[in-house]
């Protein structure tokens, strides 16, 4: 089974387009079928391509009642690379000792300097090269969920191949495994 | 056993629908309620649904239809909120009159001006009126039972009332979580198509919606009141038998640690979850706190609300609708304050007005609501005004 002992919080950030619900909903119906309980959080406002979108998990072995928004997450996954411009936000409320993984080419000592936390974990992954090479279109949420889950190993990732095939198209399942796979191995976490 | 499945409020609902196997479905959309209908109609055009569905151009007509459905004896259902239940408030007052079922769903919006597609509970309060049965929900799985309840209660023979089940716009409707969805034949078996009430037909030719003149029109609202009554026994009924067939219960009112609660919240809606996730860390405080979530609306659990806060010092309650210019600001506070002084209580109130127009609650909220109730509970005077959570003043 996984080591989710505790209440595990995820906030995911990301632009209109990029697929960030889906990887917040990807992560619950993954840990629903590890057999905890989980709620995928959206934030809604004006829907349209290319603006920054949030999205929250909570993951649980008990039935979760809380509605507020999620504050101090456990781990912040960023999809956009360039959201690092104002990287505040990004970590706001992150919990020391929290992840954060990003898809970038940078490297994790430059993230570091950027956000200036010495308090948390980072995980580098280039999702968009991943993701241009297996689906060619920039989608990056599934290789997101894959590094996220190497770093915090909150779940096996085979959970994650079976929401896979339960959320999406024929077509597509294969090639999302694929990226979650390569996501898994290629992440850097310090 | 049902299955267990990641399913946001709105799929949840247009589950359960289809499971009703419902006959007629007629809706405008309207965020944030689109979604279950544009599964519904994806189940009627892809066959896994034999079902009429109609769209038509306005709420106003959405609700003419469901009547007209209803009155030929077809299963009808239609979802809406907001502006839209507003649209359809004269037909709500003429369906529950004409003693016709249905299963409305309502996901709670707040309703303009200013433009807010966000939830609250203005469009649900502001039909509390109209003489429909009434339940919220707080929880995805919740939603999803609340129509099969549903139709159980608007058709029984007793009853005949249409009935609207609702929950919170994208906190519940967008949000995954996970519900335990049944067999369309449990579902069915559960709660199976009778024809209880008259219907247009000519080989028994009967006339509706005709004219009720000072000689009739009374008599038909007195038997409105008497049906409310009944839909009460037959709610009670219903979730005894829906817990024996699925082993969920549900009650008129839910409460929380409210035992030896010294002061406690009411509320309803999924804000209620944050709320009792708050009672769990004062109490471990010492803080005794407690909470009653109204789930059944209308007919109002009065006797039941009173006797669950019999023995409390000092009750907040938390209204997520204003009523500017009434006594209390809230429909609920209002309701909950009737409850008690008919019973002859000295159970003392004050009001919370809290997340209008999609202002999320927080922990910190709550605990400002503590912290007013902790301070008022043995004040003489009591403040004669909502006490406003969360806004900019």
């Amino acid at each position: 089974m996984s080591t989710l002992t505790s209440r595990f919080e995820i906030r995911w950030h990301g632009r209109g387009g990029q697929g960030i619900v889906t990887a917040a909903n990807l992560t619950a119906t993954a840990a629903i079928k590890a057999g905890f309980y989980a709620q995928s959080i959206p934030t809604f406002g004006t829907e349209r391509r290319g603006a920054p979108v949030i999205a929250y998990n909570r993951i649980d072995r008990q039935v979760i009642y809380e509605r507020s928004p999620i504050v101090e997450p456990d781990a912040v996954v960023v999809a956009d690379p360039h959201l690092l411009a104002n990287p505040k936000p990004l970590v706001a409320g992150l919990k020391s000792n929290g992840y954060l993984i990003i898809n970038t080419t940078k490297s994790v000592e430059e993230i570091r300097s950027i956000i200036g936390r010495s308090d948390v974990k980072i995980g580098v992954i280039n999702a968009t090269k991943l993701a241009m090479d297996v689906l060619k279109a920039p989608i990056v949420n599934t290789a997101v969920v894959g590094a996220m889950l190497a770093a915090t190993k909150i779940l096996p990732v085979e959970y994650a191949f079976e929401a896979v095939k339960d959320m999406f198209p024929e077509r597509l399942v294969q090639p999302n495994i694929q990226l979650i796979k390569q996501a898994y191995e290629l992440v850097k976490v310090e | 056993m049902g299955k267990v499945v990641p399913l946001g409020g709105n799929y949840a609902v247009a589950y359960a629908v289809k499971a009703c196997d419902v006959d007629v479905m007629t809706a405008y959309p309207i965020s944030p309620q689109t979604t279950i209908v544009e599964r519904l109609s994806e189940f009627v055009a892809n066959g896994e649904l034999d079902a009429e569905f109609l769209h038509v151009e306005s709420e106003h007509t959405a609700l003419s239809v469901a009547i007209g459905a209803a009155a030929v004896g077809a299963r009808a259902y239609s979802a809406t909120c907001s502006q839209g239940l507003a649209l359809m408030n004269e037909l709500l007052y003429i369906m529950s009159a004409m003693r016709l079922p249905m299963v409305l769903t309502i996901v709670n919006r707040a309703l303009s001006a200013p433009i807010n597609i966000w939830n609250d509970h203005s469009d649900f309060m502001s039909v509390q009126d109209a003489g429909w049965v009434m339940m919220m929900s707080a929880s995805n799985q919740e939603a999803y039972d609340e129509v099969i309840i549903g139709y159980r209660i608007a058709e029984d023979p007793r009853v005949l009332l249409p009935v609207i089940t609702s929950m919170d716009g994208y906190i519940q409707s967008h949000v995954v979580e996970p519900v335990e969805v049944e067999s369309d034949e449990d579902v069915l078996s559960f709660a199976p198509k009778r024809r209880t009430w008259y219907v247009l037909d000519p080989d028994k030719p009967v006339a509706m919606g005709s004219v009720g003149d000072p000689n009739y029109y009374y008599e038909f609202k007195r038997q409105q009141w008497e049906a409310m009554k009944e839909a009460r026994q037959v709610f009670d009924e219903v979730v005894v038998d829906f817990a024996k067939k699925f082993g969920r219960r549900y009650s008129a009112i839910e409460t929380y640690m409210l035992d030896d609660a010294e002061v406690a919240i009411v509320g309803m809606g999924s804000f209620m979850g944050t709320i009792k996730a708050y009672v769990d860390r004062a109490r471990k405080e010492g803080i005794k706190v407690g909470a009653l979530r109204v789930k059944l609306y209308r007919p109002f659990p009065a006797d039941d609300v009173a006797k669950a806060l019999s023995n409390v010092k000092l009750v907040g309650v938390m209204d997520r609708a204003l009523v500017p210019g009434s006594p209390t600001g809230g429909h609920l506070h209002s309701d909950v304050i009737a409850a008690i002084k008919q019973r002859g209580l000295d159970v003392r109130t004050i009001g919370f007005i809290a997340g209008l127009g999609g202002r999320l609650l927080t922990m910190d909220n709550v605990k400002q609501m503590v912290s007013a109730l902790i301070k008022y509970k043995d004040a003489r005077e009591l403040p004669k005004e909502p006490i406003f959570i969360g806004v900019r003043e």
